[in-house]
């Protein structure tokens, strides 16, 4: 008997100008499935979800929905056939409750006047019945990431949707987070819904996914039962060969103290309360400290703290034996601090800039690219962007003069990096250098890292992957509520150990 | 031919086109339907303006009266561009045009400074109020629209108060400069006899030129252009890179600040008007200069071409026939189409998107084409794809 499924995308083929973004793909998700598609940035996921959602006219090929063949012209008619998502950057209106975000664009009223109520009713049902926990009337602003998924997914389930898309879903989460949305996801599988997976984690779509269908430069190259693969064939499926998982690299030989942070008090901006409290710690020359904790334990004020984007409210930092407490951005800059931000559209990049002038933003007043007129040397910012652009292997469609916004977030993320490094710094703070990028791009990533490491440079990682903070640091610093809590080598300690002090279980 | 079309610029030129034939269009509706009859004669006095006397003296004599107040037009549209690459809106150009008129007047009339000195007032009055409303919204994060409308309300009582030392019990307008302080008329550097003996044509218009030259190479050439418009793109990343964004702000809008109070001096300075101590609203200079700015695309080269021709529709809305029409009939056309001119950016964005969706089918088609033929476009295409 023929296999009917929720929702068939066949020989699907989109063509940009000179460029075909998906090339006869087919994907066939089952009824209560959960089904990852897994590929490298660019390998033309988002392109095929949005041909699913109609955002985008395929050339060639068909949909069907239970076996029907259906034409999907914008994004309402995805709507109703039940089709949902959840995008990796929520669109929720920030400065409005949950209740309202889930109810927006389908409001129940009466003769124009909001029922509230009514839709209160449904959304607590439906939060009991799946187990998503929210609080209906907190504002987004207000609220963890996690909740704004939540928030993301009950609004899927409020329309009754029975395909639901999950964008890259747990690039945003903590470990404890993410647990909890595997166990949604199966919940809603077990419900009947059927699930579409999108991520490049394997780790993730072996645990929840039944199957997985592997993209690869805009190709189809497969599809598989997760029970019957491994993750190294999955990796080498997506990228078209063998990936290693493990960081190599040799002991560490520290020298001498390059960063010295004593107790570190930092304001936070959202509430009252210090979001660092009386941090001390040392960074040496040739060694690969990690922050690790849970997201909003105070990281990113710690960071902004010390690369002066924000006042100290006490405390000293020491920076190759110098005061730089009161330094401001530019002076920490020049005195050898590089900062791999955390958010990279909002602090790392300007977006409408070109390649060479984003590649310059931290030295284009050096009179190598400014002359005594103050007049720009666009000949030598260009042979300069040229000679980045070919170390680190940035892609972009027009070379230096590409306009960032255009570019792939792997390709952003790599000029930030090519800027931040070439610098040649004595503390390279790197924050979540790898969030959502592919396997490809990560162990680039990690391999600058330890290069840094290995020529002398002092590194300061925070991150949120486990896996991360096991492999590539040298000593792992735990942070819970603005506070260090432990200290720990990679080498002797498990991720259960450090998830005990990251949740703020145990401490030292 | 596409490739043409794509480009920015020719773009923004074919956009402003747009905006002023739709202007003209709904101007001469209006007229219609006022009064049918002189319709079509009314609509073509405005949009010849000078041209429409018929001896050569003539034309270039209202010529130079066009070009004259071109000048300050230009001045606060540069003023308006310069603040708004730094993502600022600077709407107080207006109050600051009228203060740096306060001030070259005052010097003139007051002081009986020569002209050089009364220009320098002007600049270093816009500049002041420029830095006020940059100041305000660099540390108090004031939105610069609503401290620059304040503000020019302010100027304006403060130069009708100013200037009441200016003028006799018996006029409502300051004395003419010739009269009062005849060495700060802007020379006219011969360029009078050229345009049929206007007095009023002067250093002014070259001088609002070179500033547009100035303004676009400072934006598009310096590090200073760099970091203002980085600021203006993404102000987290431009504090982020160690750019003192707090100075950048406060340091755009007296620069926009200055080159306003320039424009009062280049109107006020060639002695062509008088101020009116009387008036109760703020002159439309400034405002003019936002509709100049945009039907420029926002480009100081663009702006020299853009205030012209909206001084030109102004000053032709005059000769409009007053037996046939009442005497706010000039303004109300003129209005309509600068107003019109506010759109550009809003036809650049439907050009564009109609652009992309004949480019998707004409794509579309070779495609099917390609498909029949196979080979060889597929397979430059699959190039494009893997870079």
């Amino acid at each position: 008997m023929e296999q009917t499924y929720a929702i068939e995308m066949l020989n699907i083929t989109k063509r940009f100008p000179g460029i075909i973004a998906n090339d006869n793909i087919s994907l066939q998700l089952k009824k209560g499935e959960i089904h990852a598609l897994l590929g490298e940035n660019g390998a033309g996921k988002s392109t095929l979800m949005s041909v699913l959602f109609g955002l985008y006219q395929p050339e060639e090929g068909t949909i069907k929905k239970d076996g029907k063949e259906v034409k999907i012209n914008n994004p309402n008619d995805a709507n109703d056939l039940g089709i949902g998502m959840v995008h990796q950057h929520f669109k929720l209106v920030e400065c409005f409750s949950v209740l309202d975000n889930i109810i927006l664009g389908v409001e129940p009223n009466k003769a124009g006047f909001l029922q509230k109520s009514e839709a209160r009713k449904k959304v607590m049902e439906l939060s009991d019945r799946y187990n998503l926990q929210i609080d209906p009337d907190a504002l987004i602003e207000d609220i963890t990431v996690g909740m704004q998924q939540r928030t993301e997914i009950l609004k899927m389930l409020y329309r009754d949707n029975e395909i639901l898309i999950f964008d890259e879903p747990t690039a945003v989460l903590t470990p404890q987070e993410i647990k909890e949305l595997m166990q949604i996801m199966r919940n809603l599988a077990a419900e009947g819904k059927s699930i579409l997976f999108i991520s490049h984690k394997l780790a993730e779509i072996m645990e929840v996914a039944d199957r997985c269908s592997v993209l690869r430069k805009g190709k189809y190259v497969g599809t598989v039962e997760t029970a019957n693969t491994t993750m190294e064939e999955l990796s080498a499926l997506m990228v078209g060969r063998n990936v290693s998982f493990h960081v190599d690299k040799k002991e560490s030989t520290p020298g001498k103290e390059i960063l010295s942070i004593e107790n570190m008090t930092v304001a936070s901006k959202l509430h009252k309360n210090n979001a660092v409290r009386n941090v001390s710690l040392k960074v040496r020359a040739g060694e690969i400290v990690c922050i690790a904790g849970i997201d909003g334990n105070g990281q990113t004020e710690f960071v902004h703290g010390l690369t002066g984007l924000e006042p100290l409210a006490g405390g000293k930092i020491t920076l190759c034996g110098e005061d730089i407490t009161k330094a401001t951005i530019r002076q920490r800059s020049l005195k050898g601090m590089s900062h791999i931000p955390e958010d990279r559209h909002k602090h790392g990049l300007v977006l409408d800039y070109t390649l060479e002038d984003n590649l310059v933003l931290q030295r284009y007043f050096e009179p190598e690219f400014t002359d005594k007129a103050g007049f720009l040397k666009r000949k030598n910012i260009r042979e300069y962007a040229e000679k980045l652009i070919g170390e680190f292997d940035v892609r972009s469609g027009q070379g230096p003069s590409t306009i960032v916004r255009s570019m792939s977030g792997g390709n952003q993320q790599k000029a930030i990096i090519a800027r931040e490094l070439d610098k040649d710094p004595e503390l390279l703070v790197a924050v979540q250098p790898t969030r959502g990028l592919d396997v490809g791009a990560i162990e680039f990533i990690h391999k600058q890292l330890i290069a840094q490491r290995d020529a002398g440079k002092a590194v300061l990682l925070v991150s949120l992957e486990l896996d991360e903070v096991m492999d590539v640091p040298d000593r792992i610093l735990v942070m819970y509520e603005g506070e260090i809590v432990g200290e720990f080598d990679p080498k002797k300690t498990t991720q259960e150990e450090l998830g005990l002090y990251m949740s703020g279980a145990k401490r030292m | 031919m596409k490739k043409i079309l794509k480009n920015s610029g020719v773009q923004s030129f074919l956009a402003s086109l747009v905006c002023i034939i739709l202007g003209m269009l709904i101007g001469y509706i209006v007229l219609l339907i006022i009064e049918p009859s002189g319709a079509g004669e009314a609509i073509v006095a405005v949009a010849k303006n000078f041209l429409g006397y018929s001896k050569k003296s003539m034309q270039m004599k209202y010529l130079g009266n066009t070009l004259t107040k071109t000048a300050p037009l230009l001045m606060c549209s540069l003023s308006i561009i310069f603040a708004y690459k730094v993502g600022l809106f600077n709407i107080g150009a207006a109050g600051q045009y009228v203060i740096g008129s306060c001030a070259c007047l005052y010097g003139a009339l007051v002081l009986h400074l020569s002209w050089i000195p009364c220009m320098l007032l002007a600049a270093v009055a816009g500049g002041i109020f420029g830095a006020v409303t940059g100041i305000l919204k660099a540390y108090c994060n004031v939105n610069e629209v609503i401290s620059g409308i304040m503000l020019n309300w302010i100027g304006l009582y403060f130069t009708n108060m100013v200037l009441v030392q200016a003028k006799d019990a018996a006029s409502a307008y300051t004395y003419a400069l010739k009269s009062g302080g005849k060495a700060a008329i802007l020379p006219s550097l011969g360029l009078k006899s050229v345009f049929g003996k206007n007095q009023y044509v002067g250093i002014a218009i070259p001088l609002a030129i070179l500033f547009a030259l100035i303004v676009w190479v400072v934006l598009e050439k310096t590090k200073l252009g760099y970091e203002l418009k980085a600021t203006g793109f993404n102000k987290h990343a431009a504090k982020y890179c160690g750019m003192a964004e707090k100075r950048n702000i406060i340091l755009s809008l007296v620069c926009s600040g200055i080159l306003a109070g320039l424009a009062g001096s280049f109107m006020y300075q060639t002695d062509m008007e008088q101020w009116q101590v009387t008036i109760a609203s703020v002159p439309a200079m400034g405002f003019n200069g936002i509709a100049a700015a945009f039907l420029g695309g926002l480009n100081p080269i663009g702006a020299i071409f853009s205030s012209f021709f909206i001084q030109h529709i102004t000053d032709g809305g005059s000769h409009v026939d007053l037996n046939v029409y009442c005497a706010q009939i000039s303004e109300l056309i003129s209005a309509l189409i600068i107003y019109l001119c506010g759109f550009v950016g809003f036809m650049k964005y439907v050009m564009d998107s109609r652009l992309k969706k004949a480019e998707e089918k004409a794509m579309e088609n070779s495609n099917t084409e390609a498909s029949d033929k196979q080979v060889p476009d597929a397979e430059t295409n699959e190039k494009g794809g893997n870079k």
